[in-house]
């Protein structure tokens, strides 16, 4: 007798259903996401039709009805103005852009020397991308070059005045190249000085700790702003006539400091994060001071403090327009200078230009956040 | 405490002035480092601004040039500083620069407790209103009450304040820190008048939405006398950029141009030949310190006073700005130079 013939049991096997139609698709997306209650409808509408209402006319205005090519304001300009443009005209002007492209590079650096700039920057791209992605071999070797060879060929080749390569006093410097240069000198400094200060704020050494935190307070307590005009403007007054110590140099050294300063209080705040474990487990093993630092404390404390170095890092880059009030001409300050150039003036060469400069240092601010984040993944061991 | 060490730096700091405008002889300075120092603007249309290559161009920048081309017989042997309003006075007053050719109004503060010194005028400036058409405004006196866009930090504020104070005007200042900010609310309409020097307003101009809704007021506020501005203390020095400036409206007069000035040098009018430099046993240059073809080499260098005008700011220049107070003497304007004799 077959116990299975139960009349509860079922004798064939049930006809697969349908999967639900809602687990994937477009619609699926759609419904989980944007209309999903009554609410999210209405602010998914009103979204909507807030960026129909915002992005077709910026559209339009920055890219159909932009003035791309031309030779002077006249294509930027409507026809009462005195261009060539039909009246009601408004569109970006592209065409400013363009004609001082170069100039926004390289500021007013001598045309037939501005090969060694560009040089400059293409090998700062060849050593700083290998040293960016973490498979690639040779770190050391790519550091060296980095750190070391692309700083004495950047003074070498910058200013010249050596091997027959004529002078180029840092006046004529400008545009996107002194922006890089003073953020890459900036972060390349901060970083292990802000590290060093921030060990030595947490000395037990007194001498050492007082003059770390003084140093830390006051160039925190300063403006940078104060600091680059007593810099420019009251230090001349000081030396005796004829000595002159370079702008540049000058802009440079707040810069660094100034940065370093705000280093050693974020990486401070990743020293307080470390557990006294670690420091007691370190020194039960009988490793130096050095040798604690470097191999338990610091790599943890960074790791954790990787949001606030390039806090730091972007801060740092965008304070670096600052300089223009020392009259040296970051990308910013060159941009401004030539909305003074009445071959172009216009009602449109200005915000046109902004939007430009905006644009380059967003693309750098958003590149050095996207990477910060990409770290954090790579060096998360999971404790969290 | 930052602000009492402020105290003491400042303090150092003019006790340095007196000791450097003691010492001597820009000229030979000048001379031994190849170069003209010249402060000039951080940007101003037609009178520093960068020309397409990103080099200084501009009537102030000619000016330097023609320092320049009177003591070496070259335009180019200049050096710029582009200072901004609150550096300028610190730059010349350390040496950092050798003369300030930077639209500066020549003030007697300035004049004395600056310890600068000031005397030929290149540019005859004032301070002017820009007024909707619609308004139905036809002079500054009826402006009561109206809203008015201006650039702060500029004696443009002050003097604002004072011309309607002693009209018994209210107005609404509508401040902004820089340049384009006030001229974006001009143009959108945040106020109903501009005001700023009146070489401001002809660059304002060209960059307003429809330039022919709006119009100047005859009312000119200020003197603006705009001119080069040299260190006390050093008369030939002094002397040099006095006369360069002379030179090139006394070659306007004269009708010697950039184009025609060698030919000129055969011309048999006495001045003429006197003012080249042709005459027999001339010391024209050599007692200021130059040769005696220093003139020509001005002019060859930028140009009479006219060419210069015309070319940055006047007819030639997108600005178009009206010859106005700056024509020559003989031409219903007051630019004028002494005899060179």
């Amino acid at each position: 007798m077959n116990t299975h013939q139960a009349t509860f049991v079922r004798a064939s096997m049930i006809e697969a259903s349908p999967a639900p139609i809602q687990t994937g698709g477009l619609a699926y997306w759609l419904r989980k996401n944007l209309f999903a209650t009554p609410k999210d409808t209405a602010l998914t509408i009103i979204s909507l039709l807030v960026l129909a209402w915002l992005v077709p006319p910026a559209i339009q205005w920055l890219f159909i009805d932009a003035a791309w090519t031309g030779g002077g304001r006249g294509v930027c300009a409507t026809v009462a103005q005195g261009g060539s443009q039909p009246d009601g005209w408004s569109g970006a002007c592209w065409a400013f852009v363009n004609a001082k492209f170069d100039q926004f590079l390289f500021g007013r650096y001598p045309i037939e020397e501005r090969w060694r700039p560009a040089l400059i920057g293409i090998l700062f791209i060849l050593f700083l991308t290998p040293m960016l992605i973490p498979k690639v071999p040779y770190k050391n070797i790519n550091a060296i070059l980095l750190l070391v060879v692309l700083p004495i060929l950047s003074l070498i080749l910058l200013p010249g005045g050596w091997f027959g390569l004529p002078f180029v006093e840092t006046p004529l410097w400008g545009g996107l190249m002194v922006t890089l240069v003073l953020s890459f000198v900036g972060i390349a400094v901060s970083l292990p000085l802000g590290i060093l200060l921030a060990l030595g704020r947490k000395s037990t050494m007194p001498v050492i700790k007082m003059l770390c935190t003084f140093f830390i307070e006051v160039v925190r307590g300063i403006p940078l702003i104060t600091v680059l005009f007593m810099a420019s403007v009251m230090l001349p007054l000081f030396l005796p006539q004829g000595v002159t110590f370079d702008k540049f140099l000058r802009a440079l050294i707040g810069v660094s400091f100034f940065a370093s300063a705000y280093m050693a209080e974020v990486v401070r705040g990743g020293l307080q994060a470390i557990g006294k474990g670690q420091y007691e487990g370190a020194d039960s093993l009988g490793l130096s001071y050095w040798q604690k630092m470097n191999l338990i404390v610091l790599p943890q404390a960074l790791k954790l403090v990787i949001p606030g170095i390039v806090n730091t890092f972007i801060g740092l880059f965008k304070d670096t327009s600052l300089v223009s009030i020392i009259g040296m001409f970051d990308l910013l300050g060159i941009v401004r200078l030539n909305f003074s150039d009445s071959n172009w003036a216009s009602a449109v060469t200005p915000i046109s230009g902004l939007i430009f400069a905006g644009f380059i240092f967003w693309l750098f601010c958003f590149g050095m956040s996207r990477y910060s984040g990409f770290m954090e993944r790579v060096l998360d061991t999971s404790h969290k | 405490m930052a602000r009492r060490i402020l105290t003491a730096l400042v303090g150092a700091a003019v006790m340095g002035i007196g000791a450097h405008a003691a010492s001597a002889a820009t000229l030979d300075d000048v001379k031994a480092k190849g170069f003209v120092q010249c402060g000039v603007n951080t940007g101003l249309a037609g009178f520093a601004a960068p020309d397409a290559s990103g080099n200084w161009s501009g009537f102030d920048v000619d000016y330097c040039k023609a320092i320049a081309a009177a003591i070496f017989a070259d335009g180019t042997k200049v050096k710029y500083t582009p200072t901004s309003a609150k550096e300028r006075f610190p730059a010349l007053q350390s040496g950092e620069v050798d003369v300030l050719a930077r639209n500066t109004t020549w003030t007697i503060n300035r004049d004395t407790a600056l310890g600068f010194n000031f005397r030929p005028v290149n540019y005859y400036d004032g301070q002017g209103f820009m007024v909707r058409k619609g308004l139905n405004v036809k002079s500054a006196l009826e402006l009561s009450g109206a809203a008015v866009c201006v650039q702060t930090g500029t004696t443009t504020e002050l003097n604002l304040a004072d011309y309607f104070k002693s009209n018994n005007l209210q107005y609404n200042p509508v401040v902004f820190e820089k340049l384009e900010e006030v001229n974006a609310a001009y143009d959108a309409g945040r106020c109903d008048v501009y005001t700023t020097d009146q070489s401001g307003l002809y660059s304002l101009r060209l960059t307003l939405s429809k330039p022919d809704d709006h119009m100047i007021l005859p009312e000119i506020i200020s003197k603006e006398p705009l001119g080069p501005a040299v260190r006390q203390g050093d008369d030939q020095w002094y002397d040099i950029v006095t006369w360069v400036h002379y030179s090139l409206i006394q070659a306007e007069e004269f009708g010697v141009t950039q184009a025609n000035v060698e030919e000129m040098k055969k011309s048999t009018n006495p001045d003429v030949q006197r003012f080249l430099g042709v005459e027999a046993d001339s010391k024209i240059g050599t007692d200021l310190g130059l040769t005696n073809e220093w003139a020509v080499n001005v002019i060859k260098a930028v140009g009479n006073y006219g060419e210069v005008f015309d070319r940055n700011i006047g007819a030639g220049s997108p600005l178009k700005i009206e010859r106005g107070l700056n024509a020559l003497w003989n031409k219903g304007g007051i630019q004028y130079a002494p005899p060179v004799r």
